[in-house]
């Protein structure tokens, strides 16, 4: 069948992303989990072991504590306690952790370093998936089991104030609960308040069991100005008095009953040098973990370095302090020394109940668990504690007795280390059969993307897709023959779970039909270029070849090296280094081709194509309106000629030459306005300058500014109505940032309270979906009556901006100068450099993709999960949903490729020099951003036992999914588009 | 002629090359712990006097640009007076071109700059020495096919690579080795260095190579 280049390359990338998801589910596996189901309830504990007689204890341990406090501070680093700033602002918990009866740890969290995978490690002690991570946005119930679910059956009156995120995570499990929203990360005082203005009546009651708080005014204030502010030494002294208070009142209650109770002092992660979190280095994952007690032995003098744990021990320290059963996924290990002070049968008690847990967990996940060395020290541990028990029963209290207990201590000890940790490694446990059949998916695509482009870029836009080609059906039937039986061996055999074997069959066969349906069609082409190609190729070497412009080898070297970059963790980190520097690589390259065209324009050679000949009668005349002038304007690649150098005239030369280092200087200037990446994210950078309280005005003014360019920059395109919706839309965005407090309004000076802007917000988006539907109708319009072809540009244009509008409200107002930059460029580019130097379609395609990459890491974005605002999920929502948020939040977060890609459809579009413009830029367009992603998954799949395979290169992998994602969308919009010019024609 | 053309370019070259590391090695007789990396500045500055002087001794030796007339004496004023504005506007330019490209606005600027002198002294100087301070000339020369003479076309090469090394050299910043060459701007005056060393070292080859097809509008 025939099909445009673009239908052919949007169908694709449409594949591609069916293979990249299939990869993404193997290379994210599910966490390790128990199978047994959660409901299940009334589980004998583990009885005691005993060497021949029966243990007569078997129910469980009674609880330690009566009373537990766990206060959890958001960010808290591990130096604001045990370092300098701990001793300076932290007196009473430092004087605690030195002098009083207290356990001091260092407690390391797990990437991604998010609070809510930090509240499910706490509290169930597994490690969330790494996916976990993109389900923070709508954090719901945890199924799994934990500390708080257990505590809820054991009938245990538990309270929380704080974060709501724990309130979503176990609902109806509080008998009374305020949860505050982190939603304004300004405010770093009202969160707080909200929780402690609790806190004198409840410890005064003393009804309950369990009281939790959740701080997160460090994390807002390390959000903010980060882990150097003064703002944090504030911070921490307020903490500092608030335990204080609790200790002190636990402490006169316990004077009443008469049994301990524990104060529990944590962070769910750590804060990294810019204050923000997410991340795996050393600053983000070590968070401090005290446990104050009267139970445990005063141990004066004890040194300021406190022992590495792990996060996920603390779930079963708790259940074990508690009286509860350990969670079933709990890969963490008990902290022993809360249990030091007990009699010896008590210590080994608890340590059995952790190490069958962790036994159990592992027999489940691993199939090859007996080999497991941690599990023949359970074995061998248990036999000794067996014996342990019966010279116990039998009343023998001699040297051998307490001589055995601390070998059989010993053996338990060593023995949940080894098994908690081979545990932990079980989460990096790779789905390798879907990973691979995901990526047949899509280098079978990619394969067959490259052998067309040939075809493509050289002749016609048109292309034989031949699908149904008969003599390949052997091929196909026996192509999927041989999958299908591959399928059925890998999946009965079963030693892991795999997604891919419990997909239907029928989907699994589906994507079995579409691996040998790629194959066939590659083996076609092949033969295509083979046998019919080479004929032409004889034919046309008689003619010279087209020399490359240094243009397009920078262009073609340029990707190709940004491809081979991402095998280096540092370059995944600093992409953004890359673009500019490709970026402004080009813009030299341009001002070099402007120079020699102008200066040199006469004595060139006739071979050199077209580049060379320079007109600036395109700046003269060309505008948007009359453009239908110069339809038959650009020569491409194959009919180029020379033919079209008249109006050669000095004029607005200097423009021309000029316009490259005017891109540059913009460039320049929005590099500094958001510093990103790993390396630079620390200095300080103009947005840090414009977002701080004090520069509110200057922020003002300047997202006045620029929504008043981009209101210049983009009426003139637009019909009148749009014109007037754009004003209007723009000036409620103002209104937007104004009523949420980021922005001052002129006439209204002291603003009193903020609001969540929802009547403003909602008031852009009427506009924004009007300005689309006008846009959408006039499209359509101009497929309806023939030839009208300035309505199709206006149609264009207008769509275009309807999305400049709506990335004007979603970007944070000292973004705002990105957008308006971005606009500024493409306005430059289209009018002094494409237009007169009449570069092809493929060539403005991928720049136009360069520069899109180039300003979603202006726009302050990064590699890392962290950066994403989140916030743009929000607007105008009073509540969280899901689809409008996910939409909201992708869309600002890929504002500047989304807006490139709409720039190109409209330039390409309204320039019309020959029909299958667009469609080939769609082509290269597809084939540009899926040569990264299959790069991408084959070095990831190589690269996965590296170090930071979880801290740089699956946000990378996540990143370049979702981006696949979106250009499988905007192709669509291509080939929608050039289907309504071609009907006309 | 052509074969004794190219020796003379070569002997050239291999001078260029023996001034650069004389640029090494001689500070170190009379400086205290000179070295490249450490006191990186002053080898800039000296490695660019020596390369200048060497171009200098060589265009007034070697004389390869032939058809310059001989002139009156106020003439050859301006004509170096010329040269030398040429060459710090060179030095601006591409200062310029480096903060644009990312280099740090109001920190490091004398870094910056004598790079960009490093990089002029590899580049514009040649030029300077070889076409005179004539703008048409220099576009003439790079762009393609416009090279008259075997010279030209060695400074092409020789320029091209020197910007191409430098280029190449900036690649290396972001990467997490932690190594003292990584700092801004070392790592690029290196990729600077090797280009022009490894352009004066191509190009004579190239041209031998090429001899048979080089063919030059003036002969
Ligand atoms: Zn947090
Ligand atoms: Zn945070």
């Amino acid at each position: 069948m025939r099909l445009s280049s673009g239908a052919f390359a949007a169908s694709c990338i449409a594949i591609e992303v069916v293979g990249v998801a299939i990869f993404l589910r193997g290379f994210f596996p599910a966490p390790v989990r128990s199978s047994a189901p959660t409901e299940q309830r009334a589980e004998t504990p583990a009885p005691e072991p005993a060497a021949g007689a029966s243990s007569n204890w078997t129910k469980l341990p009674p609880p330690l504590f009566s009373k537990v406090v766990i206060v959890l501070i958001d960010a808290l680093r591990d130096d604001f306690v045990f370092g300098s700033k701990g001793v300076k602002y932290m007196p009473y918990i430092s004087y605690l952790i030195e002098k009083g009866s207290s356990h001091g740890f260092v407690a390391e969290a797990k990437p991604p370093t998010v609070t809510m995978p930090r509240i499910k490690a706490l509290m169930t002690g597994s490690l969330p998936g790494f996916v976990d991570v993109v389900r923070n946005l709508n954090s719901p119930a945890l199924l799994e089991d934990n500390v708080i679910r257990q505590a809820k059956s054991a009938g245990k009156r538990m309270i929380f104030y704080g974060d709501e995120t724990w309130v979503k995570l176990f609902p109806k499990h509080f008998i009374e609960y305020d949860g505050t929203t982190s939603f304004f990360v300004s405010d770093y005082t009202e969160v707080d308040n909200n929780v402690t203005r609790h806190l004198d009546e409840v410890l005064k009651r003393g009804d309950w069991d369990m009281l939790i708080l959740h701080y997160l005014g460090l994390d807002h204030i390390g959000h903010i100005s980060g882990p150097h502010s003064p703002l944090i030494g504030r911070k921490l002294s307020e903490m500092d008095s608030i335990l204080m208070k609790i200790h002190t009142s636990l402490l006169a209650k316990e004077r009443e009953t008469l049994s301990p109770s524990l104060l529990i002092v944590c962070g769910d992660h750590g804060m990294s040098e810019t204050g923000s979190h997410g991340a795996s280095s050393t600053e983000e994952v070590s968070t401090p973990l005290i446990l104050i007690s009267s139970a445990f032995e005063r141990k004066p003098g004890d040194s300021r370095h406190p022992k590495r744990v792990q996060q996920t021990d603390l779930a079963a320290t708790l259940a074990i302090g508690l009286g509860l059963p350990i969670p079933k996924d709990n890969v963490g290990s008990l902290l022993f020394p809360v249990i030091e002070e007990k009699p010896m049968r008590e210590q080994l008690r608890f340590l059995h109940l952790n190490t069958v847990q962790l036994s159990k967990l592992l027999q489940e996940n691993v199939p090859s668990y007996e080999k497991d060395p941690g599990f023949e020290q359970f074995k061998m541990a248990e036999r000794l504690h067996g014996n342990w028990v019966k010279l116990h029963l039998e009343e023998n209290h001699s040297d051998i007795l307490v001589g055995l207990g601390t070998k059989v201590l010993r053996q338990y000890l060593s023995a949940l280390k080894t098994l908690s940790l081979s545990l932990s490694t079980q989460v990096a446990q790779y789905d390798i059969y879907s990973m691979v059949v995901g990526t047949a998916v899509v280098l079978e695509v990619l394969i067959l993307l490259l052998l067309s482009t040939p075809h493509v870029l050289c002749r016609k836009a048109e292309l034989d897709v031949p699908l149904l080609s008969p003599v390949f059906s052997l091929l196909f039937y026996l192509m999927f023959l041989v999958l299908s039986a591959i399928h059925v061996v890998v999946c009965t055999s079963a030693e892991s779970s795999c997604f891919f074997c419990s997909l239907p069959w029928l989907a699994a066969a589906g994507v079995m039909v579409l691996v040998s349906a790629l194959l066939c069609a590659i083996v076609s082409a092949l033969v295509r270029m083979v046998v019919i190609d080479g004929m032409l190729l004889k034919k046309n070497a008689a003619h010279p070849s087209s020399g490359w412009s240094e243009v397009d080898l920078l262009l073609l070297l340029g990707t190709v090296g940004h491809v081979l970059s991402l095998g280096a963790s540092s370059f995944v980190e600093e992409e953004h280094q890359t673009w500019y520097f490709l970026v402004n690589t080009l813009c030299l390259a341009l001002s070099q081709e402007t120079c020699r065209s102008y200066f040199l324009g006469d004595d060139c050679e006739p071979q050199h194509h077209f580049h060379v000949e320079q007109g600036c009668e395109g700046v003269l005349t060309h505008t948007l309106q009359d453009s239908t002038v110069c339809n038959n304007f650009k020569p491409n690649r194959a009919g180029k000629g020379p033919s079209l150098s008249e109006a050669h005239g000095g004029c607005k030369w200097w423009t021309v030459l000029a316009s490259p280092w005017l891109v540059l200087a913009c460039c320049r200037m929005l590099r500094s306005l958001n510093q990103t990446g790993v390396q630079g994210a620390h200095r300080p950078d103009f947005s840090h300058w414009l977002t701080s309280s004090e520069h509110k005005v200057q922020l003002s003014g300047l997202a006045a500014v620029s929504l008043l360019v981009i209101f210049m920059l983009v009426q003139r395109g637009c019909s009148l109505v749009s014109k007037a919706a754009l004003a209007l839309g723009l000036l409620g965005v103002f209104c937007y940032r104004a009523a949420i407090g980021n922005v001052l309004f002129p006439w209204q000076p002291d603003n009193k309270g903020i609001s969540k802007g929802i009547v403003e917000a909602r008031f852009v988006y009427v506009f924004v979906l009007g300005i689309l539907f006008t846009g959408t109708k006039a499209l359509l319009k101009s497929q309806v009556i023939a030839a009208d072809f300035k309505t199709k540009t206006v149609g264009l244009w207008e769509i275009y901006s309807g999305l400049v509008l709506l990335a004007a409200l979603l970007l944070r107002p000292h973004n705002l100068p990105v957008l308006a930059f971005s606009l500024l460029i493409q306005m430059i580019m289209t009018k002094f450099i494409w237009k007169p130097l009449r570069h092809d379609a493929a060539e403005i395609t991928v720049m136009h993709y360069w520069f899109g990459q180039a300003f979603f890491y202006f726009q302050g974005n990064s590699n890392n999960i962290a950066t994403i605002d989140i916030s743009a999920g929000f607007i105008g929502l009073d509540a969280y949903m899901e689809v409008p948020a996910t939409f909201l939040t992708v869309f600002g977060t890929y504002v500047g490729p989304v807006l490139w890609a709409s720039h190109l459809v409209h330039f390409l579009s309204s320039e019309a020099s020959s029909g299958s413009a667009l469609s080939r830029a769609c082509f290269c367009y597809a084939l540009i951003c899926s040569v990264p992603v299959a790069t991408y998954i084959i070095l990831v799949t190589s690269l996965r036992y590296h170090l930071f395979i979880w801290s740089v290169f699956s946000p990378k992998l996540l990143y370049e999914g979702m981006h696949l994602l979106i250009t499988a969308v905007l192709c669509a919009v291509f080939t929608a588009t050039d289907q309504t010019g071609r009907t006309k024609s | 002629m052509k074969d004794t053309d190219i020796k003379r370019l070569l002997y050239t070259h291999l001078l260029c090359i023996f001034s650069i590391f004389l640029s090494t090695f001689i500070p170190s007789f009379f400086l205290d712990n000179f070295s490249i990396l450490e006191t990186h500045l002053t080898w800039l500055g000296i490695c660019s006097v020596f390369v200048t002087a060497v171009n200098l001794m060589l265009y007034l030796v070697v004389k390869p640009n032939v058809s310059s007339k001989r002139s009156s004496l106020s003439h050859k004023v301006t004509r170096v007076l010329k040269c030398c504005i040429y060459f710090l506007m060179s030095c601006f330019l591409l200062h310029v071109v480096f903060v644009l490209y990312g280099a740090p606005l109001t920190e490091l600027v004398l870094e910056t700059f004598l790079f960009a002198v490093i990089l002029s002294t590899y580049t514009t100087v040649p030029c300077l020495c070889l076409l005179g301070p004539n703008l048409r000339a220099w576009l003439r020369v790079f762009s393609r096919n416009g090279v008259t003479s075997i010279w030209e076309n060695s400074l092409q090469i020789t320029t091209i690579s020197s910007f191409v090394g430098a280029w190449l050299g900036a690649f290396p910043i972001p990467l997490d080795w932690e190594r003292p060459w990584q700092v801004w701007p070392i790592s690029c005056t290196l990729g600077a260095t090797f280009g022009y060393v490894a352009g004066l070292v191509i190009s004579p080859l190239w041209i031998y190579r090429n001899r048979k097809q080089l063919t030059y509008k003036n002969n």
